[in-house]
């Protein structure tokens, strides 16, 4: 379907309403693997963090890993959910390389949580705080798959490839699957409770310290399913799932780009196809990928090698002690604390800075500043590369670090920017970025001294009026000195040594 | 040296009376002089055996204290993983694959000193009641060796009446211990479900197998079960109490007073569909009349559901076959061949193409009986009947145990059968498991103790005894062997 072909969004939801449904596996970051001892380390040599029981060799058994399960009543518990007393995994049978034993280990009909919900908040049609439930269906455990590299092909896909690589290191990593009931929200924002839900569970998780929660590095990954019925229809439309999104902002144009591309084939008289849908950050759309079926059949049966798994009630309790205060909660305390305005605070929940806003002020900076920092010039380097803020390669202390250069006088915000730059390029800590660079502000009075001088000198007119007591005009001065120090110059001693010149 | 007990073996090891090199050698010697008439053995790692026994050897020189069985050569199903020994499991698919790690089994036998001579023989995947069904030929009978020695651990036992060596470990799990027990004249043991770990023992059907004891005395199988039973943590399903005093037991064999139930649906009566051999119901007649005359209090029970046994195991233990088959893909590990005629074969095609090399009929039959009895649509009128079926078998177990100590039956229906007689009617080889079954549905313990021959071939008496009562076996066992004698063959016929 060409892009021609595609109904605005805003037209669409005039004749369809979008029924939305989130998948999100987060990968938990216990230190070893969900049944068996191998160390879950992101970014490993490929197939050095394996065993008999992760690579599926004859004879190898299973054994659940209890913080892993801990975990999974912690998220539970934060989702509102019911804890299952007694649950069993079960055994998810299809074949496929990188899946060691062709069956997954999960669980079906007996998740260890259920029945939950959250509350997002996203800004209304009207600008104005919308609160929207999101009902919980489940959350269950289940192992990862290995990873499999195509090479030789264009698409970096299956097809077309001469051969393909596999690395069983991330077999085995413990997986919570967390699963939404249907959401049909007011259909004008479906793209941004997707998103917000997607944000919000994200910093759940890093609240909990389950997991690092890293949508780029796929420990955090949403598969978005959606159809559409006509306004007002209570029937279901055939749905696509568009897997693994790998942003926030990914969730809410996927949620957008499939809403147009439903509506217009549903326009057309034409079908919608149940299958998994890519989704490609460069443009925003997405395509076809696997058809689904009824045909499907993965053969569910409980796990035989694993005992069923018995939280005992009062266990349960006890975690749900440990809970951290709640997001919503959370939210209205820092926003207190911190003198947020409104607006202020739905955009840093809504770029996803949050925690890392939060951090950075632990971390001794002013709340208006590192939210600046953060929305403002990392925000934008973020929407450059079409990641995540959490995902640039840069920590709330290093944020801090610059900062606190500020705050010294050392540099000032225009030469902040380029620190980030050199930060963000990997080029050390911000300390090292300014010696490395020479980017910090001169404040030696000799230095100064003689640019001040050559700058009365090209502008007598300028300096005559300084004399004559319109201090205001030392601005052009400081300008001009500031341009030949290429911006490295302290104002405030440059404008002291004007005055004390012209005075 | 090589008729000799395990027990006995082990007490002249510990008097100095005889070395474990020197035990050893004698069972490697009549393996060479006998296996190629048996064919129990499908690996001997002489270097290997001869090693562990120097190092026994030199341990008890040197005053260490060993285990009791320290030095007794064994040789072990090739089901089991064995580090530095190929671990075939009877099939093309893994021929050659030398396991990179010990089956917690083997690993209790190396810590306790027991050399280990070689792997033997099995059907395919442990599938089969006669041995025809390994990728490597037939384990014959040594009684008659026109004849086949019973399944799937149709090596283990004829290994151990063949006297190659005097202790073997089998796994059961519809009776591939007992029945070739009861074939060749040997004691097998299938302990509760859950009492020796299956951590590296190549599953059929995870909720149903067992690894066991094999050997000619009732005692020996008591020192073998102490040996490897015991919780392991890297079994889930591993039970952590403590091993049953089974040594104890045997020394006992003491039925007086005891209470032992006849199951009706277990010995062949025409009303429960008959099927066994005429001699076989009438060693196990003579037999309860022997157990009543040293003073057991035996009556008949019923366990009406027992005559689902084997069509429930039909369904449970495929379903789990076909998945824990699934991982034989040719990916890692075992044989990989290419579809014919496809010069870039995809992922899927090899694996396809593997698969139907790497397995044999009976192996691909129960995968495709499994495959469909999990289906979407099928899964509650197969699976799901069958589990309900499970309980039930275990609610008969667990209300006759209210009235008697332990259950008796013939172990198998019949003798041992020729050769190819049963290979082409599958339903018939199923039912030579009719009896041994039941068990394993409910994760209760057996044992098969031989009691004579009838026309020249060994017939065995099984007793049945409750979940982490594996005890009561032994004592049952070893009383029934002083009433008949052990069933000791003098020359391989
Ligand atoms: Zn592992």
């Amino acid at each position: 379907m060409s892009e021609r072909s595609l109904v605005p969004f805003d037209t669409a939801i005039e004749r369809y309403d979008p029924v939305l449904g989130l998948e999100v596996h987060v990968e938990l970051n216990t230190a070893t693997k969900m049944f068996c001892g191998c160390p879950t380390e992101f970014g490993a040599d490929p197939n050095t963090q394996v065993c008999p029981v992760c690579l599926g060799l004859p004879g190898a058994l299973p054994v659940v890993n209890a913080k892993a399960v801990e975990a999974a009543v912690r998220i539970g518990l934060a989702l509102n959910c019911s804890i299952a007393e007694r649950c069993r995994f079960a055994r998810k049978n299809y074949f496929y390389p990188d899946m060691p034993k062709n069956f997954q280990t999960s669980q079906y009909d007996e998740p260890i949580a259920f029945d939950g919900f959250v509350d997002v908040e996203v800004e209304g049609t009207d600008g104005q705080p919308v609160t929207v439930r999101i009902e919980i269906e489940r959350a269950h455990m289940e192992e990862d798959t290995g990873k499999s590299l195509h090479v030789g092909g264009s698409t970096g896909r299956i097809q077309g490839a001469d051969h393909s690589l596999l690395d069983y290191n991330r077999a085995g990593i413990p997986l919570i699957e967390i699963v939404t009931k249907t959401i049909e929200v007011e259909p004008a924002l479906a793209p941004l409770v997707a998103r917000a839900y997607v944000a919000q569970l994200r910093e759940l998780m890093v609240a909990l310290d389950v997991s690092d929660a890293r949508m780029d590095q796929g420990s955090l990954r949403a598969d978005v399913n959606l159809s559409l019925k006509p306004t007002g229809s209570t029937t279901l439309g055939t749905r696509s799932e568009t897997k693994n999104v790998n942003s926030f902002r990914s969730v809410e144009r996927a949620v957008r780009y499939e809403v147009t591309r439903h509506a217009a084939l549903l326009d057309a008289g034409e079908r919608v196809v149940q299958e998994t849908r890519h989704f490609h950050e460069s443009d925003g759309t997405t395509s076809a990928g696997r058809e689904k079926s009824d045909a499907d059949d993965y053969r569910y049966f409980p796990e035989p090698d694993l005992a069923p798994v018995a939280p005992d009630p009062a266990w349960v309790e006890e975690l749900r002690g440990t809970l951290p205060e709640a997001p919503e909660l959370r939210r209205r305390r820092l926003q207190g604390e911190w003198g947020f305005s409104d607006l202020e605070m739905r955009d840093t929940l809504g770029a996803g800075a949050l925690d890392l806003v939060a951090a950075t002020i632990d971390a001794g900076v002013a709340p208006q500043s590192a939210r600046k920092w953060w929305l403002g010039e990392l925000a934008r380097r973020a929407n450059d590369t079409g990641t995540d803020l959490a995902a640039l390669p840069i920590t709330p202390a290093q944020v801090a670090n610059v900062q606190a250069l500020i705050d010294a006088g050392r540099i000032n915000d225009k030469l902040a920017r380029q620190v980030f730059d050199g930060v963000l390029a990997g080029e050390g800590t911000a300390e090292e970025v300014v010696a490395a660079r020479g980017l910090e502000v001169v404040s030696d009075d000799g230095a100064l001294g003689d640019a001040v001088d050559r700058a009365i000198e090209a502008n007598p007119d300028v300096a005559q009026k300084i004399r004559d007591g319109k201090l205001q005009a030392a601005g052009a001065l400081i300008g001009a000195v500031m341009k030949e120090m290429r911006g490295q110059a302290d104002a405030g001693r440059v404008r002291e040594l004007i005055l004390e010149r012209l005075g | 040296m090589h008729q000799l007990s395990a027990a006995d073996l082990a007490q002249r090891l510990s008097s100095g009376e005889v070395t474990s090199v020197e035990a050893t050698q004698a069972s490697l010697d009549r393996i060479a002089a006998v296996d190629d008439r048996i064919n129990a053995f499908l690996h001997v790692d002489a270097e290997g055996a001869l090693a562990a026994a120097a190092d026994v050897d030199a341990r008890r020189a040197a005053g260490e204290s060993l285990a009791a069985l320290a030095g007794v050569p064994i040789a072990v199903k090739d089901v089991l993983t064995t580090i530095g020994q190929p671990t075939t499991c009877g099939s093309r698919m893994l021929e050659g694959w030398v396991p990179p790690y010990d089956s917690t089994v083997v690993a209790k036998l190396r810590a306790a000193g027991l050399p280990i001579v070689g792997k033997t023989n099995m059907d395919e995947f442990a599938m089969g009641s006669s041995t025809e069904h390994s990728a490597y030929g037939p384990t014959r009978n040594p009684w008659d060796t026109s004849r086949i020695p019973g399944g799937s651990g149709g090596g283990s036992a004829a290994a151990v009446a063949a006297q190659q060596v005097p202790l073997a470990i089998g796994t059961d799990t519809g009776g591939s211990i007992r029945q070739p027990g009861a074939m060749t004249g040997t004691v097998g043991v299938k302990p509760t479900y859950g009492g020796v770990s299956r951590y590296g023992l190549v599953a059929m059907a995870s909720s149903l197998d067992q690894a066991g004891p094999v050997t000619r005395t009732v005692l020996d199988a008591a020192l073998l079960h102490e040996v490897i039973a015991g919780h392991d943590p890297r079994d889930s399903t591993s039970i952590d109490a403590p091993v049953p005093a089974v040594v104890e037991a045997a020394r006992r064999g003491d039925v007086a007073g005891l209470r032992i139930g006849v199951v009706r649906e277990l010995h062949g009566s025409a009303e429960f569909g008959g099927g066994f051999q005429p001699g076989v119901r009438q060693r196990f007649d003579e037999v309860v009349e022997l157990l009543t005359g040293a003073g057991a209090d035996v009556v008949e029970v019923s366990c009406p559901s027992f005559v689902h046994g084997i069509a429930a195991y039909y369904l449970v233990m495929p379903s789990e076959v076909s998945s824990n088959l699934a991982k034989f893909d040719a990916m890692r590990y075992g044989l990989r061949v290419g579809p014919e005629g496809v010069p870039a074969p995809s992922a899927e095609q090899v694996m396809a193409a593997s698969r139907d090399a790497g397995f044999g009929d009976e192996v691909k039959r129960r995968i495709i009986l499994g495959t469909y009895a999990l289906s979407s649509g099928y899964y509650d009128a197969y699976y799901g009947s069958a589990q309900k079926v499970r309980t039930l078998i275990a609610r008969d177990f667990a209300a006759a145990f209210e009235d008697v100590d332990v259950l008796v039956s013939p172990t198998a229906p019949t003798t041992a059968w020729p050769l190819g007689e049963k290979l082409d009617d599958p339903l018939a080889m199923y039912l030579a498991d009719v009896a041994t079954i039941p068990a394993n549905l409910a994760g209760v313990p057996g044992i098969s103790v031989p009691a004579g021959l009838v026309d020249g071939l060994p017939v065995g008496i099984q007793f049945l005894a409750p979940a982490l009562a594996d005890d009561r076996l032994y004592n049952a066992g070893a009383a029934l062997e002083r009433l008949v004698g052990t069933t000791t063959l003098e020359e391989i016929a």
